[in-house]
């Protein structure tokens, strides 16, 4: 794979807008990103997932420019999209009930020839995929099903995967799994951003963190210290003070 | 802090939902035990009679079930696909079903060289199946154009698309009238298959086994359709979420259109067998829209399993109710369809085998 034009970032966003109605969530808000994992943590409720939705299409957004490797994409159906190359592993997994662990990877098997990333890859990324191969979606475990969510990702063979809480809900061992498939992807030249709400997870996955405050991507920090600083976390994350106690 | 306080009103009451969540299902199993028993014992005074006494009646009534169920489902398969898929209901369903049989009828004419009176010994299979083919392309280019022109800009509006749909049918069903006539015709079968079978000392028609088998047949390959091949894939993983599909880069456009087209076949095909067996005429398309959407609500809409068993209950409710109704109550036999709907949408309320949209 070439290297990365320094001078062009591989994912540009500027002045971006969308909400839902009438109601904006997000409020210029500008970033770029590299060939690099890139971390995006926040309090709930400050847009996180209204901006992965943006990115992916799935939500249009109002206003501002998201370009791709210099390419145009906002405003783009979501099947341009992810085909221009951003894939989406998104909150929750969204897998397809009615589909078997092999059919979710069958389904996109014909546009992998020759790529990186096929059905064999991704079972020997995950073999724990591979033994439960004609399992539905909905029996799976939290982390298989969540192995499953990125190995679908992969298949698209893209430039850049959005994950939106990937490691929520899941067993620590998982989650150093999908630490390392992270590793991985960079390693292999695939940016990766990450919203996240554990911020241990996040740091993990990604040096570069991102701070977002309504909206708005407010400042940015290396995971290291905002792991040290406790009056960054509670500023930001809601770490520590009042509101500990509602944890 | 009081959660100790609350655990008791809160345990009675979960227990109570529980029993209530209960109790539509054991006055279901109540119903149909009571059912079974007037069928098999009691059911003097009917037009069939008590089943144990008349055998032949009951095994009549319940192929006439199965085979009635089986053009159920042909009609309603193609309907509750583009449901599924397109959350779109397409009240177009219909009018598609007598479109086709209409120009099955036609076709057949010109094949056979005779237009009135046509005797099952002048028909040969192809000039059975030919005439089907060509009235399903028809309705399956039609749907198509149907969908292209009216539906595919108005995604995800589904009031706009069942309004516009309905407006087509009246559309539709005026210019029929004009082309076609208001006059029942009937597609005839080929001689090979108009013959009788006995069973159990009653005569039964060779040709809605025909059916039964043409709707088995529909029913394997839309099965091996959806389960083998990518587009199935592509079209179950749609039915459950639509966005997401899109999100991994497929054009759901394209899957749209084959599933309109695939759909309107079916409607297709099940017009061309309901002529065959019942006529077409003006009215044959309201029918077929309200069997359809019966079976499909029934079944759970966008489920192929649920259109299955949707047909095979309506099917039975529809052989069994004029037979074994007391005779003076035969007329109200209609009634009997509402009562299995309300039955299964008490127990499931999205139907047998649906799920929440």
């Amino acid at each position: 794979m070439t290297p990365p034009v320094s001078t062009e970032p591989l994912l540009e966003v500027r002045g971006l807008r969308a909400g839902y109605g009438a109601s904006l969530v997000l409020e210029d808000l500008d970033f770029s990103m590299g060939a690099e994992a890139v971390g995006i943590v926040g309090r709930n409720g400050m847009g996180k997932t209204t901006l992965c939705d943006t990115l992916v299409g799935f939500l249009p957004p109002t206003g501002g420019e998201i370009r791709l490797r210099g390419q145009r994409l906002d405003g783009r159906a979501p099947e341009k999209i992810a085909g221009a190359g951003i894939a989406y592993v998104p909150q929750g997994r969204r897998l397809f009930p009615s589909l078997t662990v092999d059919e979710h990877l069958a389904m996109l098997a014909r546009r992998t020839r020759a790529k990186r990333w096929t059905p064999a890859a991704v079972y020997e990324l995950f073999p724990r995929l591979a033994e439960r191969r004609k399992h539905g979606g909905a029996a799976l475990s939290g982390g298989e099903q969540q192995m499953l969510a990125v190995g679908r990702a992969l298949l698209l063979n893209a430039h850049l995967i959005v994950m939106d809480e990937p490691s929520e809900g899941l067993a620590p061992t998982i989650v150093d799994v999908l630490v390392d498939v992270v590793h991985r992807l960079v390693d292999e030249g695939v940016a990766v951003l990450v919203v996240e709400q554990n911020l241990r997870a996040a740091v993990r996955m990604a040096q570069r963190q991102l701070v977002m405050v309504s909206g708005r991507l407010e400042a940015e920090f290396s995971g290291a210290e905002l792991l040290d600083r406790p009056d960054l976390q509670s500023r930001y994350l809601g770490v520590g003070g009042a509101d500990r106690a509602l944890r | 802090m009081n959660t100790t306080l609350g655990r008791g009103p809160v345990d009675s009451a979960t227990r109570r939902r529980a029993v209530l969540r209960r109790t539509p299902l054991g006055a279901v199993a109540l119903a149909v035990a009571a059912v079974a028993a007037w069928v098999a014992f009691l059911a003097d005074d009917t037009p069939a009679g008590p089943a144990t006494q008349d055998p032949g009646q009951f095994l009549v009534t319940v192929l006439d079930a199965v085979t009635f169920a089986g053009l159920l489902f042909v009609a309603a398969s193609g309907f509750t696909l583009i449901f599924g898929l397109m959350r779109t209901v397409n009240m177009a369903h219909g009018s598609l079903f007598l479109l086709a049989a209409y120009i099955a009828i036609r076709v057949q004419e010109s094949m056979v060289g005779q237009s009135r009176n046509i005797e099952p010994g002048h028909v040969g299979m192809l000039d059975w199946l030919v005439p089907m083919l060509a009235g399903a392309g028809v309705a399956a280019v039609a749907g198509l154009v149907i969908q292209q022109l009216f539906l595919q800009w108005n995604e995800g509006q589904e009031l706009r698309q069942a309004l516009m749909t309905l407006a087509l049918t009246v559309v539709l069903a005026d210019q029929m009238l004009r082309e076609f006539g208001g006059l029942a015709q009937t597609m005839v079968w080929p001689g090979t298959i108009t013959h009788f079978l006995s069973v159990q000392g009653e005569r039964y028609p060779v040709t809605r086994l025909f059916i039964l088998g043409v709707a088995v047949l529909v029913g394997v390959l839309l099965w091996l359709w959806l389960t083998r091949t990518g587009t199935g894939m592509v079209i179950r993983a749609g039915v459950d979420d639509r966005q997401m599909v899109r999100g991994l880069g497929i054009n759901i456009k394209l899957v749209f259109a084959v599933t309109f087209l695939v759909g309107s076949f079916l409607a297709g095909v099940g017009g061309v067998l309901g002529a065959s067996f019942a006529g077409a005429a003006p009215g044959t398309d309201g029918n077929w829209l309200l069997n359809s959407l019966v079976v499909v609500i029934i079944g759970g809409l966008g489920s192929l399993r649920g259109a299955a068993a949707g047909s095979l209950l309506y099917g039975t409710v529809v052989a069994f109710s004029p037979a074994y109704l007391p005779s003076e109550y035969s007329y109200y036999a209609i009634i009997m369809t509402f009562v299995l709907l309300a039955l299964v949408l008490a127990i499931r309320p999205y139907g047998l085998f649906g799920r929440p949209a």
